[in-house]
């Protein structure tokens, strides 16, 4: 018999579909299993049980007339708490923005998920404004590691992870402005989507840094993460960045294999400054597609230094009225860096974004050789919960500042990644990222197809019963 | 992050901090020196990192950044 609160979005939307199971039965298994896992996790930051259920009812009300209930039928998903929900402040992650009014309507995403069919049950907890990568909240409690719960989801999308990983639901949300989506996706050992800069809308979320923030999936498939992105694509006018390109769908080309896809190894910055663990995990996923190239992504470590100075200054600018206002009311770690942002010296930050062209113009030559590139997503396993440092490389450094290190490079530029799980032991999963050219995804996804029916890599539910 | 090309003398980033922070409108507290100052610190080695890459005075930031 299937158990409805951890099947995949696919099997449960195809269920429904054809009448084997009421979306309302999904939905009450889901909101059961939250309730008896999630306080070990500490995923979700508020349970939407009457909200889930009268949409689930709707759904299987429109069956019954006849009516086609959509690519993601009856299927739960839950978002970081950033993203509008109506009648829910957002909060972001702060005990600030719990004073805002609550959300008119919900965010454009969530409305293009429930349009598909798919049933919102719940926010998810996030670090603080989502600077971070830890997964860590002093307001909220920490997201813990379903995997370990003694260990960092990592962050910010920290509850998107352990959700998903915890087979609370099949499906969130999660936000990526440095490596949000993809360190979670690594430490919880889930499928996550970071798509091209622009893919998709990001119109009623709250913002970090506005050139730099992406929204995308997290997911326990491929297929599923395929099925939820194919559902947000679109122009939206109510983002000033969301392309006005067409959408280009997935799901369609998905099992088409490798084909003439050309893959190589990142080298250079992305093969040094990590545990060992990290680089196997790679070499794991390189060995699986055949791939034994390897190539160098141009000044990689200065790309991360100019987007850890746009981050820091942007996020600051941002933030600056409530840092005048409410300064004792932040996250501390995050109240430092902020004001550490405030104050960097504009030059420093024009120097930053000119270089940003210079970079974003050598990696699409890059890209003229090669379609996809391998890269780890964290340097380590995910870390001990309030671990403040760890050593790469010998060097003893801050947790919270250098989780990011390879996935901050990509994103600067926009770049599409699939984060995809590696389970090398039976210790805590790895995740490798797969990087293609801008509003390449649809390629991205298929190599993390051809991975997950290799065997190399998957997302199986973590043994918390 | 540890920059090999930055300077070897650092510049007084607590008063740096303290003078900055009316011209922000910003109140510190005492405790908060010394992380903003560590943040600080590296917040410089990364504007050296990127500052030692020459770039001509043509290469104009991209108004609207596009993947």
């Amino acid at each position: 018999m299937t158990d409805w609160s951890t099947a995949s979005a696919a099997t449960v939307a195809e269920a429904v579909c054809t009448g084997q199971v009421s979306a309302r039965a999904v939905a009450e298994a889901a909101l059961a299993r939250i309730a008896a896992v999630d306080p070990r996790t500490n995923a979700f930051t508020d349970v939407l049980g009457a909200r889930a259920l009268a949409r689930a009812d709707a759904i299987d009300a429109g069956i019954r007339r006849g009516e086609a209930p959509g690519a993601l039928a009856g299927v739960p998903f839950a978002v970081k708490n950033l993203i509008d929900v109506a009648e829910l402040p957002t909060r972001a992650g702060a005990k600030i923005n719990r004073d805002r009014a609550p959300a008119a309507r919900d965010g454009a995403l969530v409305r293009r998920l429930e349009a598909a069919g798919a049933v919102l049950v719940g926010t998810l907890n996030m670090g603080e404004y989502a600077y971070d990568f830890t997964g860590e909240n002093v307001h909220d409690g920490d997201s813990r590691n379903p995997h370990d719960l003694g260990h960092m989801t990592g962050g910010s999308s920290g509850g998107s992870g352990a959700a998903v990983a915890a087979g609370l639901v099949p499906l969130s949300l999660g936000s990526d402005t440095n490596g949000s989506i993809r360190v979670p996706s690594a430490f919880c050992g889930c499928f996550g989507l970071k798509p091209t800069y622009g893919r998709l809308t990001r119109a009623g979320s709250f913002p970090f840094v506005g050139s730099l923030d992406h929204l995308g999936p997290m997911a326990r498939t491929v297929h599923d993460l395929a099925r939820a992105y194919d559902a947000m694509q679109g122009e939206d006018p109510e983002d000033p960045v969301a392309t006005t390109r067409a959408p280009e769908p997935a799901l369609p080309d998905l099992e088409d294999g490798l084909g003439s896809l050309r893959v190589a190894v990142a080298g250079g910055y992305f093969a040094r400054g990590g545990d060992p663990e990290a680089f196997a995990a790679v070499a794991r996923v390189a060995d699986a597609l055949g791939a034994t190239r390897t190539v160098e992504v141009p000044e990689a470590a200065r790309a991360r230094a100019a987007a850890y100075l746009i981050t820091a200054a942007e996020g600051a600018a941002l933030h600056l009225d409530r840092l005048r206002a409410r300064a004792g009311d932040f996250d501390p770690a995050v109240r430092d860096r902020l004001i550490a942002g405030a104050m960097i010296p504009a030059p420093h930050v024009e120097r930053a974004q000119r270089f940003r062209r210079w970079y974003r113009a050598a990696v699409l030559d890059l890209f003229r050789e090669v379609d996809i590139l391998l890269a780890p997503a964290t340097p380590c396993r995910a870390p001990r919960s309030g671990q403040k440092t760890f050593v790469i490389d010998g060097v003893e450094l801050p947790v919270r500042a250098n989780i990011g290190l390879f996935t901050q490079p990509l994103s600067f530029i926009g770049l599409p990644v699939v984060v995809v799980p590696v389970r090398l032991d039976d210790g805590l999963p790895l995740g490798v990222q797969v990087v293609a050219a801008p509003w390449r995804e649809a390629d991205a996804l298929r190599v993390a197809r051809v991975l997950e029916r290799s065997g190399a890599v998957r997302a199986p539910v973590a043994a918390l019963d | 992050m540890p920059n090999p090309e930055a300077p070897t003398t650092e510049p007084d980033l607590a008063a740096y901090a303290a003078a900055a922070a009316p011209v922000l409108g910003l109140t510190l507290d005492p405790a908060w020196i010394a992380p903003v100052v560590a943040n600080l610190r590296v917040l410089r080695a990364a504007a050296d990192l990127v500052a030692g890459f020459p770039l001509p005075d043509e290469a104009e930031a991209a108004p609207v950044f596009e993947a």
